[in-house]
């Protein structure tokens, strides 16, 4: 009988063969680094093709503005002599009204509050009309170089002086005048559509100072890197803010209170004429490499979520506003104390805050819509008020996780109506002058017309900011380890649904190693078993 | 007696081909998908996840192969449950073996397998391994439950499923290899998925068309 020896596995074509088709199977994913780009970037470049604004009027030409302006509604009739039109839509803004659309009670002129300077008081707090595109802190004449002129300058200031040297009649006097009247003019006729600067006077320092509010947007995106925002890069696309916040007759796209930024996820392959609002609008929802397993993620994680990291990546933000440390003194005067930030952590006028840098978002679903209480809302005391927060839920098919800041709050709330409370801070009658808590809160609650019992404690509370600006570069966005990993997982909050990866600790898994185990141990005691038992065996 | 062995043909080329190559689907998908599990981390999971995929739809397509060339070739009745000294076979396992005693179903080219393997692979074949390739297809496929009228499915459940298929699979393996060592020699009945001849004990009638060529 023929015996068939031991051969080296090679010399059988079919373990060859068997072997290249091994190769085959391991460098599958080998060449992911030469794959061609995400086609999601090549839609977004061919929807910002030919970019370049441009305009048939040079506004330094126009007669109207060619003309000394006492006032600022001066300019302003001087734009409306042409732009006849523009201030009804203007004044019916949200930028002019401060009031939700649909709901008006909502809006920061309406009875909302936040958890940083808590409420305008209905506008009655004039220190928030900084903010407001009149001109100065009257609300008559619209200002349309607020958002249209490429100089910035203090108005205010401006005409005053104007006004107080130009009734002079010495030379000198008529000589400033002259020159107040210049650079005036220069702004009114250097024209054009919003630049980063005009929107960030205000977005930029939102609560009252650079980057207090958002965390994704303060004045470091006025001339960012690519590095910091992959779309407002001076280095990279260098888009205006105007270049995703598309407006019509003056309203511009953005989340507004309870409305979301876009009803609809449509990209402009859809609809040519889509705000571009939404990354999806010019990105698509399926961006990534085709094939590729994150273009699975995007109908429960929006691209945010990945895409920005951290937020408030070169400017602090603020975390937490303590009201209820308010009101301390140092050699019977009110003080301040700054952090490693250079930012003030306490304020006798405003109490105790805290500030961080890098921040890693916090993750909620989010269908776009937030909830936001206003002074007529009652709370529970005794339990984190949320002021604002986002509406969605795992089974809303139009939720997605989407990354936050949150802001903590400590605020006053009436303990007999269980409302939070609008006390007035500005101003002479306001708790930054006085440190009267009973005073500031019954002059603020006046002035909303809403009822004030006398009574009043401080209550937790949450403030929530959907982050969406400062999208980093694709190859700083998360990795898969991020979120699907047992410890530390970003999205270790979120509960209710599998992730493979994150939820490894389960009956299964542990019956699962028990069974190895137990399979490797009998196997032991066998093999043990045997061993010793050998020398009975017939040899 | 015991010293006389004969050399007898027991796997054919597409046989040792396919238990090799699934072999190392196998091996290569329990560990990348308990790296997708949480288990640990090796190769990083965007790669742990692609060659996972890649390698669950190769073993479809080779065990698509396993299943037509069983039925074709008659070979599905190795695999035909039977109690027929099943208790012999068990209580060799459990103490004969150390006694030194001989196999009680020795293999042959018509029984290559002895009631406990046959209940095992049989188990592992029509139950174990397809209940992995469904859950293994339903999560490859998650994303389009909707379209395909799934959405009832939980996630969880087949998740579940999946990964405790996977330590069935795994003990299997630890157990399966382990009894490859309990030939003549050590190496003996692996040397015999590689060459396809196992040695069986002279003496036992070996017929003429089973012997390979001949």
């Amino acid at each position: 009988m023929k015996i068939e020896r031991w051969r080296p596995f090679w010399h059988t074509p079919v373990w060859f063969l068997s072997l290249i088709l091994v190769i085959g199977i391991l460098p599958v994913h080998a060449d992911e680094n030469e794959a061609p780009a995400a086609p999601g970037r090549t839609m977004a470049r061919q929807a910002i093709k030919g970019a370049e604004a441009w305009s048939t009027v040079d506004h330094a030409k126009l007669q109207a503005l060619n003309k000394n302006f006492a006032t600022g509604a001066e300019i302003t009739d001087a734009c409306l002599s042409c732009h006849s039109e523009a201030d009804a839509q203007f004044r019916e803004s949200i930028h002019w009204t401060w009031l939700a659309n649909g709901d008006r009670e909502k809006g920061k002129a309406g009875y909302s509050l936040n958890n940083f300077c808590l409420s305008t008081n209905k506008l009655a707090d004039e220190s928030c009309l900084a903010c407001h595109p009149g001109w100065g802190t009257r609300r008559e004449a619209i200002n349309c170089l607020a958002c249209h002129s490429r100089k910035t300058m203090n108005f205010e200031e401006a005409f005053e002086d104007y006004q107080a040297f130009s009734v002079e009649t010495d030379d000198e006097s008529i000589e400033i005048a002259k020159e107040i009247q210049v650079s005036i003019q220069a702004a009114a006729q250097d024209i054009g559509r919003p630049v980063r600067d005009n929107c960030g006077s205000c977005h930029f320092y939102g609560g009252g100072g650079d980057g207090v509010k958002h965390g994704d947007l303060d004045s470091s995106l006025a001339k960012p890197s690519k590095s910091l925002d992959v779309h407002m890069g001076v280095d990279g696309q260098n888009f205006d803010c105007v270049r995703c916040h598309t407006t019509v007759s003056h309203h511009i796209a953005g989340r507004v209170y309870t409305t979301p930024a876009a009803s609809h996820r449509k990209s402009l392959v859809e609809d040519d004429l889509a705000a571009k609002i939404t990354c999806e609008s010019c990105h698509t929802a399926t961006p990534h490499r085709d094939g590729s397993k994150v273009n699975d993620h995007t109908d429960k994680v929006a691209c945010q979520t990945c895409h920005i990291p951290e937020f408030a990546r070169e400017k602090p933000t603020k975390l937490s506003w303590d009201w209820s440390q308010a009101g301390k003194l140092k050699d019977g005067k009110p003080y301040k104390t700054k952090d490693e930030f250079g930012q003030y952590d306490y304020m006798s006028i405003k109490g105790s805050m805290e500030w961080a840098k890098q921040v890693r978002p916090e993750y909620h679903w989010f269908n776009g819509s937030i909830r936001s209480l206003t002074l007529k809302d009652e709370i529970t005391p005794g339990e984190t008020v949320p002021v604002s927060r986002p509406v969605g839920g795992r089974e809303d098919i139009n939720s997605r996780i989407y990354p936050f800041k949150i802001h903590r709050g400590v605020q006053p709330y009436d303990t007999k109506t269980n409302r939070l409370l609008a006390p007035l801070l500005s101003g002479a009658d306001g708790y930054w002058t006085t440190l009267d808590w009973q005073r500031a809160l019954s002059t603020g609650m006046k002035a909303v017309d809403l009822e004030y019992s006398g009574d009043f404690e401080f209550v937790e509370s949450t403030y929530v900011f959907p982050i969406t600006h400062m999208v980093a570069p694709g190859e700083k966005a998360l990795s898969c380890n991020d979120c699907h990993v047992n410890t530390g997982s970003r999205l270790s909050t979120l509960t209710g649904f599998y992730m493979p990866g994150r939820d490894a600790a389960n009956p299964v898994n542990s019956m699962g190693w028990l069974l190895v185990l137990g399979s490797v141990v009998g196997i032991l005691v066998h093999g043990v078993g045997r061993f010793f038992t050998n020398g009975n065996k017939e040899k | 007696m015991a010293n006389q062995m004969a050399h007898i043909y027991l796997y054919t080329r597409f046989e040792r081909f396919g238990h090799w190559l699934q072999m190392l689907l196998i091996l290569i998908l329990l560990v990348t998908g308990l790296e997708v599990h949480g288990s640990f981390a090796l190769m990083g999971y965007e790669r742990a996840v692609s060659v996972h995929n890649f390698c669950g739809v190769a073993w479809l397509v080779l065990f698509a192969f396993l299943t037509f060339w069983v039925f074709t070739t008659g070979e599905w009745r190795q695999y035909a449950p039977t109690t027929k000294k099943m208790l012999d076979v068990i209580k060799y396992y459990g103490y004969g073996i150390f006694k030194g005693e001989p196999h009680p179903v020795p293999k042959r080219k018509h029984a290559k397998h002895n009631p406990l393997q046959r209940l095992t692979y049989l188990i592992l074949a029509a139950a174990l391994l397809p209940v992995q390739m469904i859950t293994g297809l339903l999560y490859w496929g998650y994303n389009s439950w909707e379209t395909l009228g799934l959405s009832s499915l939980s996630l969880t459940a087949v998740a579940l499923v999946h990964l405790a298929g996977a330590f069935a699979v795994f003990s299997f393996i630890i157990v399966h290899v382990y009894m490859t060592t309990t030939g003549h020699t050590i190496f003996a009945h692996t040397r015999a998925m590689v060459t396809g001849y196992e040695y069986v004990e002279e003496g036992l009638e070996i017929e003429a068309w089973e012997k390979k060529g001949t």
